[in-house]
């Protein structure tokens, strides 16, 4: 007995939530972006089951260039939280309020 | 059988995501998110997409966590501050994720996913489905994707740069 396609839809959706849920609550900016990253990482997941569950390939190619964005936009998205690193000296969020009025 | 190994990754996945979300410590949340890619590389295989499972671990454990965990080096954060849940904006993302978790699976109860039938054979294993696909549906996107991953690296280069002229705060 295979698990059925709704079971893997409602793990990603889970997922997505605790990472959404993460990303709500911490106050660490590299914290943040590893809850993003397990949001797009479910994502992919429920992609991958409905490709499974449809018979195609299209899904797993997207999650591909998911992969590829992904990888692409945590070296920027960490190489920017170093710059502000260097500028401020801090990464946690409420610390950085200059666009705060 | 199938079942029963994917209520246990299932679950570990889950749990290690819990884990990203309150280990006060980044190195220790780093951590949690390279078990949780595992446990959904392990998914990845039981959905027959063996590619993915190994791009996954490779890209995304090897490559990403790596970076996370050099940046945390860099940056020095160890200890870090406990996680301290505010009252009205902890309500709040707590009630939208509730309502986030509720609406995704109302989507998957109410489209009837349950009855999809599972098809016998595995797609995802064949390599040459995925190098066919990438060469002739998908060729533009390839190529968007190689100019992507360049500006990105011209970015980051830019980004990285120690600029001398500015002054230092």
């Amino acid at each position: 007995m295979t698990p059925a396609l709704n079971a893997y839809v409602m793990l990603s959706a889970s997922l997505f939530a605790i990472g959404f849920l993460g990303v709500l609550l911490r106050r660490n900016t590299l914290v943040i972006y590893m809850c993003l990253e397990l949001m797009l990482i479910s994502a992919t997941l429920a992609l991958v089951a409905f490709s499974h569950f449809n018979g195609t390939e299209d899904g797993d190619v997207f999650v591909f260039f998911i992969l590829t964005v992904a990888a692409a936009e945590v070296a920027v998205g960490l190489a920017i939280i170093v710059a502000l690193f260097r500028a401020r000296q801090t990464v946690q969020v409420d610390e950085l309020d200059s666009l705060k009025h | 059988m199938e079942q029963i190994a994917f209520t246990l990754i299932s679950l570990f996945t889950l749990a290690c995501a819990v884990g990203v979300v309150l280990c006060k410590n980044a190195v220790n949340g780093a951590m949690c998110l390279l078990l949780c890619l595992a446990g959904i590389a392990g998914l990845f295989i039981q959905l027959h997409a063996y590619l993915l499972a190994f791009l996954l671990v490779w890209v995304y454990a090897g490559a990403v966590v790596a970076l996370f965990l050099f940046i945390i080096m860099l940056l020095d954060m160890q200890g870090g501050k406990p996680l301290r849940i505010r009252g009205l904006q902890g309500a709040a993302g707590v009630v939208s994720a509730a309502l986030l978790i509720v609406g995704l699976n109302l989507l998957a109860v109410r489209g009837k996913l349950a009855s999809v039938a599972a098809p016998g054979h595995g797609v995802g294993s064949r390599l040459e489905l995925y190098s066919d696909q990438l060469l002739t549906t998908y060729m533009l996107p390839v190529q968007v994707m190689g100019f992507l991953l360049l500006i990105a690296m011209l970015g980051v280069i830019v980004l990285s740069r120690r600029t001398d002229a500015a002054p230092s705060k």
